[in-house]
């Protein structure tokens, strides 16, 4: 069922143009121009938008003691409808370049871990993010830390890893799109989005 | 059929003679000995060239190290015209001695003036130039990001992909028209590989977490990547189409922006360490992690190891982004210019990288020898990661 759902991507095609190489060995020294390959979308390939359907494995979710839970996959929570608004006042907040929940954010969590005890049949998808002040694919790491270390809190609060999502969108998604350390602080946080079955 | 294979052969030798010197004056090759930022540009004066030509020679000569002087204070002139096509005649002025003439034909008078550029950075550097060469970067326009691939100067700019999500970090496969980046396509960062000639493209790495930062070795076989599946954003190398995986590092801390050696033995990327941040590198094939040493400067990431094996430049943050340089042993960095994201070109001299102009983001081009810098035209939104085929 879901790898069909894969191979419904639609993907973008490129034209190559093939280079016009109509030329011959020239005795006026005429450096011949090759035409470039230029490439560009082309409408829709069809074929050729082949997807590998489940690249990992997505069993039960493993703790390396040293490291940490490993992230659970997005395949089972397909179709889930998200609600950002459920937990908005719990959003956890970051100091500066750190993925550690502070002692201030750790009611936030506990009040998602409680809800989640209390409705076994939900889930909840934690998004990491960053303020600008880092470099871009340093970022998307450091909001994939933040985005575990917040589940591992709701984990030790006794919610099952395989019940808790992330994504990391590193500096990409800014609540406060300004260049300031207030926009900064609202930038470096921990979001719930709450899940529940279709 | 047969055609086809004649013309496919004679292409080659045309390029090879029109690249001979003419006449019986020698080519003076001047030395390759640059060290990053203390070298003096190359003084030259041009005339007879108009419009888009004239515009694409200065740039392309900035670019390359070159600046624009009064003609007795030049070391080499440039003559030439541009009706019809191009012609353009190299001189020493010191040496007083002739180096080139030549005329171009086919492609279009941008093509032509790219290609006299790059004529006249080899007679002079020994270099091959970058003119005519492509680069792959992010565009954003706020919610949404696509990847798009221009020449090296921006001109051209079309987009790669068109799926209005998120992209991240392109990577070129070395010496094919075949892009690697990361789409949030499918609800989660995950890697692609991207044929840009067929426009076949596949998700190579859809592991639980975070698939982000992917680099393609020198031989195309091999990509390194950022994975967290494991439960912390470490080092994995897996082959081109997504298999083999093997974990390389296996730290709590977050690792990011893997580059290759030339050689193909090394991986080299941005890790923390006790808090601190730094550059490490580990084998391809696994074993132990050394550190780059980056002396005077501090938070260094986004490596990348340039293609003649000297170099690994690199992002530092202190305050603001500025872009250093060290050599690929480690030892002391020197600070280019400000600025983040470097990626090399092709002759190991010319890097581009991203500067913040306002609320935007926009793409630059560095000299390093004589750390003259270029803007590229700003496509849409904010322009970033910029990778240069090679």
């Amino acid at each position: 069922m879901k790898s069909v759902k894969f191979l419904n991507l639609v993907v973008l095609g490129v034209v190559l143009a093939l280079p016009l190489v109509g030329c011959k060995r020239n005795p006026n020294r005429i450096t011949p121009i090759p035409a470039g390959q230029r490439v560009g979308p082309v409408k829709d390939p069809g074929a050729g938008a082949i997807l590998k359907p489940d690249a990992g494995s997505r069993g039960t979710p493993m703790q390396d003691p040293e490291i940490g839970w490993a992230p659970t996959g997005t395949d089972q929570y397909q179709g889930w409808p998200e609600d950002r608004d459920f937990f908005e006042a719990q959003t956890v907040y970051f100091d500066f370049d750190s993925s550690v929940v502070k002692g201030s954010e750790q009611s936030k969590t506990g009040i998602v871990a409680a809800h989640l005890r209390a409705n076994p049949s939900h889930a909840v998808k934690i998004e990491g993010h960053c303020d600008e002040r880092g470099t871009e694919e340093y970022n998307r790491a450091l909001g994939e830390r933040r985005a575990l270390a917040v589940r591992e809190t709701l984990i030790a609060d006794g919610v099952a890893p395989e019940r808790i999502l992330t994504i990391s969108y590193g500096e990409d998604r800014p609540a406060d799109p300004g260049h300031n350390e207030a926009a900064w602080r609202k930038n470096r946080r921990g979001e719930f989005l709450l899940l529940t079955p279709p | 059929m047969k055609h086809h294979m004649h013309l496919g052969l004679l292409f080659p030798l045309v390029l090879l003679l029109s690249l001979r010197p003419v006449g019986a004056q020698e080519i003076k090759i001047v030395k390759d000995a640059w060290l990053p930022g203390v070298t003096q540009p190359v003084p030259i004066t041009i005339s007879g060239f108009s419009g888009e030509v004239a515009t694409v020679l200065r740039f392309d000569l900035e670019v390359a190290g070159f600046k624009f002087s009064r003609p007795e204070e030049a070391q080499f002139e440039v003559t030439g015209s541009n009706s019809g096509s191009v012609q353009g005649a190299l001189v020493d002025r010191i040496n007083k001695a002739s180096i080139f003439s030549r005329t171009y034909s086919g492609g279009s008078l941008r093509r032509q003036a790219h290609a006299l550029a790059d004529d006249i950075v080899l007679a002079v550097t020994g270099q091959k130039g970058v003119a005519q060469t492509r680069i792959a970067f992010k565009v954003d326009t706020g919610q949404t990001s696509e990847i798009y691939v221009s020449d090296y100067d921006g001109f051209g700019a079309q987009p790669i992909t068109q799926d209005q999500s998120i992209v991240a970090a392109p990577a070129w496969a070395p010496g094919q028209s075949v892009l690697y980046y990361t789409s949030y396509k499918f609800d989660n960062p995950d890697v692609f590989r991207h044929d840009l000639s067929t426009g076949q493209r596949r998700a190579i790495s859809r592991q639980p977490g975070l698939n982000t930062s992917a680099a393609v070795s020198p031989d195309g076989r091999r990509v390194a990547l950022i994975l967290s599946k494991d439960g912390a954003p470490d080092l994995y190398v897996c082959d081109a189409d997504g298999g083999n995986v093997l974990r390389l590092t296996r730290t709590r801390e977050d690792d990011s922006s893997p580059c290759w050696s030339p050689d193909g033995q090394w991986i080299c990327f941005a890790t923390k360490n006790k808090g601190r941040r730094l550059l490490c590198k580990v084998p391809a094939t696994g074993g132990e992690v050394q550190p780059i040493a980056t002396k005077g400067v501090s938070n260094p990431s986004e490596p990348d190891w340039s293609p003649d094996g000297r170099w690994i430049v690199f992002t530092a943050q202190m305050g603001g982004f500025e872009l250093c340089v060290v050599p690929a042993s480690g030892g002391a960095a020197t600070v280019l210019v400000s600025g983040e994201d470097p990626s090399w070109a092709p002759n190991s001299r010319t890097v581009v990288f991203t500067r913040r102009r306002g609320g935007n983001r926009a793409l630059s081009l560095l000299d390093v020898p004589t750390k003259q810098v270029k803007d590229v035209p700003r496509v849409l939104g904010s322009n970033s990661q910029p990778g240069w085929a090679r």
